[in-house]
């Protein structure tokens, strides 16, 4: 219920920004009849009547994690967007090894099996996409490899 | 004939050793993903999209590989279902109902072979459905405009969220959050930016394989952290495989009814292979009555599920291809697939890249007969691969998607906002908001948008030149049925049909 109604909310708030995005819209004289604002003002008031809808009638609660279980994906999330930044100039070895360890052991916490799967994987994909696929990856931090 | 001549054409294409390979390693892949609790046909082909593209291949082989892995994951689906009591995708659901009860009577292995059989009839069949039905529809849209191709991709959003979510409102909004992340970037009729908040890097839009790969197969790891890998495998042994000849000649019939069933759901816009394997399998129980033994190992019932998911994928292509109005969820992953190739599906495809078409079918039933001879006597290499657990498969399947991705696009803000899909996919998939219409409207808002302004610079801003064809008029009548009608046929549908335990002439 308190789920549905909150999503509801801010569906709503999210379209109307929407909206008053679409009117912002710069647009040409070379322009259609119809014009870059039109079709997105639609959408905007399509998402908005859903919104209303599940403010009036929400379904029944969904089963949420436990604090724990949010607390694991918070820093999955943080391990991957690291992850992210992390790729481009350190090179695919340790980030991977690092990253795919904190992933398998946010899954089965054992520290020893957490580990062996980063390094296995890391080394693994690697060799199967360099040579297998031939894929231009960087081994490791651009500044070492000259 | 010239059905013929076009299909010996496609097998010249797609024939030569390396697509083959191709076929035989997507048929391999796909199994996989289809057994692996968790990772569905549409994970499994996102997966694969950027790495199919970084390795170079052209239309055909790319094709060749995706839709054996889009194939090989209906076939896969059904071994965790019978082994583990565990959909290995949506559409093996059905699978489980007589499934598992074979598996603990000491049949996996005949059920294995069944429903490796099914799936094959079903896959097959619905391949020559398409080969006969494709170009007969690809005659009628050549009577498309704009006008029949908006209401058209209407149709698509409003059918296609019915099935898949208990929520009407819900299925909807997906459908205009995707159409909302497909209006970012510059609009290509006037050359100015729209919703990109300054930010150059949204100037080209959101690349839909990004928002592809996060919300299926981020969104997954997200899931499976919450509930710790708990889907391992812990199941019925297999000890041994042969072949029932008198249970697949007894369930025959059944094959022949549940792939006709499924082809029909799958052709119908946004019904799929889930709904086809529903009705596959409702449909056998009340043709049967109480001559049947469903959800208690009853052979058919394992048969009529399989035949008709795998029927359903298969007709799925069908509008897929020739309106570039996919049928299903995974055909939508195909249709970025096209897109990203530059190849538009619609009629024009049938006429000016007939290799691709024809390539493309002469690859499917190739690829099925691969599938059968790997699911039928290979079985027991697939049950073992599912004893890999879900900490080191799930590591693995964020790095491949990191990395395909990474390859393709060479960014990190691309990264960044595939891991924020990831997210968003966990949220709507915890609210029951369904990921496929978002997909979809990623994929078609451009091509909608672009449909309403040229109707509408046709008729100079009349906007009842939208209902101004039968054709046009037609397809609103459906699109508004579509999305009226699971509110009558919810109760009827989506009732579980129990499993008869007790009494075996349940209904």
């Amino acid at each position: 219920m308190k789920s549905d109604r909150i999503f509801g909310l801010v569906v709503l708030i999210v379209a109307l920004a929407f909206f008053v995005g679409a009117t912002q819209v710069q647009t040409s004289f070379l322009s259609d009849p119809v014009g870059p604002r039109v079709f997105p003002m639609l959408i905007a008031l399509a998402a908005g009547l859903c919104g209303l809808v599940l403010l009036m009638r929400p379904d029944a609660e969904p089963e949420w994690p436990s604090a724990r279980s949010w607390g694991a994906m918070g820093i999955a999330c943080a391990v991957l967007i690291g992850y992210a930044y992390a790729l481009p100039p350190l090179g695919f070895l340790i980030p991977t090894a690092i990253a795919a360890g904190a992933i398998s052991f946010l899954m089965s916490p054992r520290a020893v099996p957490a580990a062996i799967t980063g390094a296995a994987l890391s080394a693994g994909l690697f060799v199967a996409f360099k040579y297998g696929l031939g894929l231009g990856l960087f081994a490791l931090p651009r500044g070492l490899m000259g | 004939m010239e059905i013929l001549a076009n299909l010996a054409h496609g097998f010249t294409v797609a024939a030569t050793p390396f697509t083959l390979f191709l076929a035989v390693v997507g048929c391999f892949l796909g199994t996989i993903f289809g057994a692996l609790p968790g990772l569905g046909p549409s994970n499994g082909v996102a997966i694969l999209i950027p790495l199919a593209f970084t390795l170079g291949l052209d239309a055909t082989q790319a094709l060749v590989l995706l839709t054996s892995v889009y194939y090989g994951t209906m076939y896969g689906g059904r071994i965790s279902s019978i082994l583990l009591n565990i959909p290995g995708d949506e559409p093996a659901m059905m699978t489980t109902l007589d499934g598992f009860p074979m598996a603990k009577q000491g049949r996996a292995g005949d059920a294995l072979v069944i429903s490796g059989v099914a799936s094959f009839m079903g896959a097959f069949l619905s391949t020559v459905g398409l080969v006969i039905m494709a170009p007969l529809l690809a005659a009628i849209a050549y009577l498309f405009g704009p006008a029949e191709y908006f209401a058209l991709y209407l149709l698509a959003f409003l059918t296609l969220g019915g099935v898949a979510s208990k929520n009407q409102a819900k299925a909807a909004l997906a459908a205009a959050l995707g159409l909302g992340i497909a209006m970012i970037g510059v609009d290509n009729a006037t050359g100015m930016p729209r919703f990109t908040g300054g930010n150059l890097h949204l100037n080209d839009g959101v690349d839909f394989l990004v928002a592809i790969v996060g919300l299926f197969a981020i969104a997954e790891v997200f899931i499976f952290i919450e509930s710790h890998g708990k889907n391992s495998a812990i199941g019925v042994a297999l000890d041994k495989v042969s072949i029932p000849w008198r249970d697949l000649r007894s369930t025959f019939g059944t094959m022949l009814r549940g792939s006709g069933i499924g082809f029909v759901a799958g052709v119908l816009p946004g019904a799929g292979a889930s709904l086809g394997s529903f009705l596959a399998y409702m449909a056998e129980k009340s043709w049967l009555g109480s001559r049947g033994r469903f959800g208690t190992g009853d052979p058919r019932g394992v048969a009529a599920p399989e035949a008709g998911n795998n029927a359903a994928a298969g007709g799925a292509m069908v509008p897929m291809l020739t309106l570039g109005v996919p049928g299903s969820g995974t055909t939508a992953v195909m249709l970025a697939v096209l897109m990203t190739l530059n190849i538009t599906p619609g009629p024009l495809l049938f006429s000016e890249r007939p290799e691709v078409v024809w390539g493309l079918i002469a690859s499917l039933f190739i690829a099925n007969i691969v599938l059968l001879i790997m699911n039928v006597p290979m079985v027991k290499l697939f049950v073992k691969v599912l004893m890999v657990p879900a900490w080191v498969l799930m590591p693995m399947v964020t790095m491949v998607s990191f990395v395909g991705i990474y390859s393709l696009t060479g960014s990190y803000f691309d990264l960044v906002l595939m891991v924020g899909f990831g997210i968003l996919g966990y949220i709507l998939r915890k609210l029951d908001v369904p990921a496929v219409p978002v997909i979809l409207g990623i994929l078609l808002g451009n091509e909608m948008e672009n449909a309403l302004r040229r109707a509408m610079t046709i008729s100079n801003g009349d906007w009842t030149y939208l209902f101004s064809s039968p054709i046009a008029i037609g397809l609103w009548i459906f699109a508004i049925a579509g999305f009226v009608a699971p509110f009558f046929l919810r109760g009827k549908l989506k009732k579980p049909p129990v499993p008869a335990t007790d009494d075996l002439n349940e209904d």
